[in-house]
């Protein structure tokens, strides 16, 4: 009973685990100045959420939320005016990749030519489970066949015959 | 004088390099005894040369001689001694003199530590770590001698890299290369084992302190990295999944997988090929990381063509030793016999799990960083790749992986019962659900990630400790007997306990800073206040002052809580004239585990000033636990298992009655 009690509590935590923090929420790191924050605190956030997610072209891999880059200046207020004209992320990020080519998402989307870097993780996750599992089975599987099925040699017999006298005598 | 006295050293060190590459190599093909014993006294002899090297151009550095182009190009008469001396390895050329002092150190250390290795593998260790240091030798001296003069010698140097004048610089590159050489002994040690074509549990005995040794080093190398970017940078992020970040969590990745791997093979003899090739991967790994650095191919792919001899070289020394080293792996490997069966639901199951993500996540950072490059190489399309994509791949992959870590230590070898084992970490996950609700207590539930996290860290940390009192039996003995126990287990589970408990420490660190930080971008006027969380920042105006090779600008932030005073803090911009660049100093104000963070960005003419201010809970943590892991890796370093020179424990005694060889 106690053991199926863990068991359950065992269950919960991994559920609970597994769906936890898939992402984690990204640093807040901030080039953002006072003057360029719109006065909308909901805006303001969806400003900040997106502005992590867009490269400052002219830095070496850097947000332009985490730039002081003039560029990426340029950038965050293009933005917030997107925003502010009421356009949705989405309708923002087209935006700028239109304008400035999809360099400018550190998150690359789904294509054709980033099908490997999004697939790699998970199918060598899978693939990699297959073949312990595979090589898990079929050695299993040989042992089984090989050392205690075979029933054991003249030579062997002798030796354990050996031993347990040996054993016998002490 | 001292620098052709430094460049001839490197020389000899080289030509000590070619003769260890050969002759005892030969030695072990042919048995013979007085050849193979040419092995360590070339490699102490080497670390000697290059010691002298190293010291001449330190020597160099220290006297300001600007007679030497590298001297001329990082350092100033101004600077401090100490970043007159760390600015010997802030720069290319001096950098890869460190890498190679490190390496010969390595090879001394193994010459002089395996006495009682079987006289061929020590042999052939030593031989292959030649070839390594051949290939670094020959590199410094042909494209990046530091030892280059220049004529007019310049009367002042440009000084090092204003970012770079921190104490920061004095530990975090050496502890890396100490990490990323320091797989190179197990590079060593696999393809000597390739060359024998014979294996056992004996070689995980003698390979796994020196894969420990290096993984602790580059944990605490990685941490202070990430501690320095903290501080320096100016805007409270610890960790931006750059490339040249990257290129240190990828060979960490592989060695933890090794360290774990090699574990299997030490005591069941099993997993040995995937051991073999981790060893490989490890230390390919640290050389793909030395060649992204160095070679400037990750600014762009154009900076790389600039400079193209270095370039093309490292990345033929990368080709040389990694399809090398798999082709021999390649070729060998099949020979190696496989021992050990174990059931799915095993220790053994558990850790090949541990590797099958770890591998997964090293080869999702490499997929991640190289990505961009190969893409633009082969059909000039431009794409990034950066934080967003590495925390929605690589967090996934470590979740369930952090999950697993209690279940290790406590599940037996061979064949392991999986409800007895949770069971006895029921307490562990009571305790982690309690911190579940708690954290959705207090913090409400708009962040609800964030208290999953919290719940899963004291898992973590609650489960490392459930090992210790379950082989320990706490709980059913009386005080003495267990507290008797407790001193009496061996170091390398208190080493595994303490080292997962860092790992949940940091994980407490990461998510607490991630969720509940809290920030203020505030243009501030002089004797305005500020409140950041429960406490009160008051500006206290600017001021000016000289350092002594730049100037700085100073603001006073004076820190109150409830009324009183707690400290005040003195953030910093100092601008460096040689260079013409302004670094941000941040002040920081440590509050338990938690810090008050502020940092300057520009005045205004008007007296006030742009500030950001930061309350960062538990953000000391994330740095903390990987203190704690290195302390973990020391304490199973200590093992008398583990000591390099004990291979029995049996032996132990008579081996501490001889006189030390």
């Amino acid at each position: 009973m106690q053991r199926r009690i863990s068991l359950a509590l065992l269950i919960v935590c991994l559920i609970v685990g597994a769906t936890g923090f898939v992402t984690f929420s990204s640093l807040p790191a901030h080039a953002v100045l006072p003057d360029e924050m719109l006065k909308d605190q909901a805006l303001e956030h969806r400003a900040r959420d997106l502005s992590r997610e867009l490269r400052c072209l002219v830095c070496q891999n850097e947000s332009i939320d985490d730039s002081a880059a003039p560029l990426a200046r340029d950038l965050r207020l293009l933005l917030r005016e997107r925003l502010k004209a009421g356009d949705t992320d989405q309708q923002v990020l087209d935006y700028l990749v239109a304008r400035y080519g999809e360099f400018v998402l550190l998150k690359p989307r789904l294509s054709m030519h980033t099908v490997l870097l999004w697939g790699t993780p998970p199918i060598l996750l899978v693939l990699g489970g297959i073949v312990l599992l595979f090589a898990v089975r079929r050695r299993r599987q040989a042992d089984g066949m090989r050392e205690s099925q075979r029933p054991l040699t003249g030579a062997e017999q002798e030796r354990v015959s050996q031993l347990v006298g040996k054993e016998s005598h002490l | 004088m001292i620098p052709e006295l430094g460049h001839y050293a490197l020389v000899l060190a080289l030509a000590l390099a070619l003769i260890q590459s050969i002759v005892p190599f030969i030695g072990a093909r042919t048995n013979d005894p007085v050849l193979m014993g040419v092995a360590a006294p070339t490699a102490v002899g080497q670390f000697a040369f290059v010691a002298m090297s190293f010291a001449c151009l330190v020597y160099s550095y220290v006297v300001s001689d600007f007679s030497l182009s590298v001297v001329y190009e990082n350092s100033n008469s101004l600077m401090p001694l100490i970043y007159r001396v760390t600015s010997v390895w802030g720069n290319h050329e001096g950098s890869m003199l460190l890498w190679v002092l490190i390496l010969a150190l390595f090879g001394a250390l193994v010459a002089f530590f395996s006495t009682n290795l079987p006289k061929t593998l020590q042999a052939n260790v030593l031989a292959v770590q030649a070839w390594v240091a051949v290939a670094f030798y020959l590199f410094i001296l042909i494209t990046s001698s530091p030892f280059t003069r220049l004529s007019p010698a310049p009367f002042e140097g440009r000084e090092l890299n204003p970012l770079l004048q921190d104490f920061g610089l004095a530990v975090h590159p050496p502890m890396l290369y100490l990490g990323y050489v320091g797989f190179s002994i197990s590079f060593s040690f696999a393809i000597a084992a390739l060359i024998d074509g014979r294996i056992d549990a004996a070689w995980a005995r003698w390979v796994r302190p020196w894969t420990l040794l290096a993984w602790m080093c580059l944990t605490l190398g990685i941490a202070m990295g990430s501690y320095w970017a903290y501080y320096e940078l100016g805007w409270g992020g610890w960790w931006f999944w750059d490339p040249v970040e990257n290129a240190s969590l990828m060979p960490w990745l592989a060695g933890t997988a090794l360290l774990h791997s090699a574990l299997v093979m030490e005591k069941r003899n099993a997993l040995k090929v995937w051991t073999i090739l981790l060893s490989i991967l490890a230390f390919s790994l640290s050389l793909l990381g030395t060649f992204l650095v160095r070679s400037g191919v990750l600014t762009s792919v154009h900076t790389f063509a600039s400079d193209p001899l270095r370039g093309i070289f490292i990345l033929v020394i990368l080709v040389i030793f990694i399809g090398g080293g798999l082709s021999i792996f390649a070729w060998r490997a099949p020979l190696l016999k496989q021992g050990g069966l174990f059931a799915p639901v095993s220790r053994e199951g558990l850790l090949v799990l541990n590797n099958l993500f770890l591998t997964t996540a090293c080869a999702t950072v490499v997929v991640g960083t190289l990505y961009p490059l190969a893409l633009e190489a082969l059909t000039g399309a431009k794409i990034s790749v950066g934080a967003p994509y590495f925390n929605l791949t690589f967090g996934p992959l470590f979740i369930p992986l952090l999950f697993a870590i209690p279940f290790g230590p406590l599940m037996a070898w061979k064949r392991g019962d999986l409800p007895g084992v949770a069971q006895r970490l029921a307490v562990a996950c009571v305790l982690g659900l309690v911190a579940v609700i708690a954290a959705f207590a207090i913090a409400g539930t708009h962040a609800v990630l964030a208290p999953l996290g919290i719940g899963l860290a004291v898992f973590v940390i609650a489960g490392a400790l459930t090992d210790i009192v379950e082989r320990s039996n706490i709980m059913r003995v009386p005080a003495r007997v267990a507290l008797r126990r407790v001193a009496g287990l061996p170091r390398s589970v208190w080493g595994s306990a303490f080292a997962h408990m860092g790992m949940g420490l940091t994980l407490l660190g990461i998510v607490c800073e991630t969720s509940w930080s809290s920030e203020k971008i505030i243009t501030v006027r002089p004797e305005q206040t500020v409140k950041l969380r429960n406490y009160d920042l008051t500006f206290g105006g600017l001021s000016q002052h000289r350092g002594p090779n730049y100037s700085a600008l100073t603001g006073v932030f004076k820190v109150t809580r409830n009324g009183d005073e707690i400290a005040t803090m003195s953030p910093s911009k100092r601008t460096f004239p040689v260079r013409q660049i302004t670094t941000n100093e941040a002040a920081l104000l440590t509050r338990g585990f938690s810090q008050i963070y502020v940092s300057l960005g520009d005045p205004n003419p008007d007296g006030s000033i742009t500030a950001r201010l930061y309350y960062k809970p538990l953000v000391l943590l994330i740095w903390l636990g990987a203190v704690v892991m290195f302390f973990g890796g020391g304490l199973s370093l200590t093992d008398r298992r583990l000591r390099v020179g004990a291979p029995k424990t049996a032996r132990a005694k008579t081996a501490a009655l001889a006189p030390a060889e």
